[in-house]
């Protein structure tokens, strides 16, 4: 996730979250394009979004989360992340490139409220990427 | 004639927990309207008031965004399948 946003650097980066929608465990990692281009928001790419969303459930998971880059600002949702909340069984990842030393956090947000989560590296060999396969 | 039509886990709840449903039309906008009257509690979040494609979802022939096609006006055919996704954004 990290490497794929300060590849996106300056703009947003963003991807999504392939994991157990029961306990929250992200298994696979869909990095997509930012279809907004842009360094003060971020669209996923529709058709990016359909191919992880194939790809997940090829690998017996569901897509249950999205994560995108701040780069000025706090790994906090902002007022434009909250009011597009896609889903609430979602989990929010925000990775901020403000300071050197990236720093990543996870939210839950259902009708406009934001909870912080925790995130625990569970086992790091599991987690992989897949990157979307363009026709 | 019936499609596929693959919902996000978003819709699922409005479709008895289904992933994936039938429903009939010969245009995407048919197909959509069709989901709807079966699945009231899908109003307001696939289509707007006015009829047309609500911004915050993403409906698919197969591997195409029906918006860079005939939008509602695109036709499916027996075999195709729609699929729904929320439009993921924010800033």
């Amino acid at each position: 996730m990290v490497a794929h946003c300060l590849g996106a650097f300056p703009e947003e980066g963003c991807g999504l979250l392939g994991g157990q929608p029961d306990t929250g465990t992200v298994g696979t990692c869909y990095p997509t394009a930012n279809a907004a281009a842009s360094a003060r928001v971020y669209t996923v790419d529709p058709r990016d979004h359909l191919r992880a969303d194939r790809a997940a459930e090829a690998r017996g998971e569901s897509i249950i989360g999205v994560f995108h880059s701040h780069t000025h600002t706090d790994a906090y949702p902002s007022r434009t992340d909250v009011d597009q909340a896609p889903d609430p069984s979602w989990h929010y990842v925000l990775v901020s490139l403000r300071e050197t030393q990236p720093v990543v956090r996870s939210y839950r947000i259902v009708a406009g409220e934001v909870t912080e989560e925790p995130v625990r590296v569970v086992e790091p060999a599991a987690f992989a990427v897949v990157e979307p396969e363009r026709g | 004639m019936p499609v596929e039509v693959r919902l996000p886990t978003v819709l699922r709840s409005a479709a008895g927990g289904s992933s994936s449903v039938t429903a009939e039309g010969a245009t995407i906008g048919e197909v959509l309207q069709n989901l709807i009257a079966a699945f009231p509690a899908m109003a307001g979040q696939v289509l707007t008031e006015d009829g047309t494609l609500h911004r915050f979802v993403n409906v698919y022939v197969n591997d195409d965004d029906v918006r860079y096609l005939e939008q509602l006006h695109t036709k499916v055919a027996e075999g195709d399948t729609v699929s729904i996704l929320p439009a993921v954004a924010g800033g």
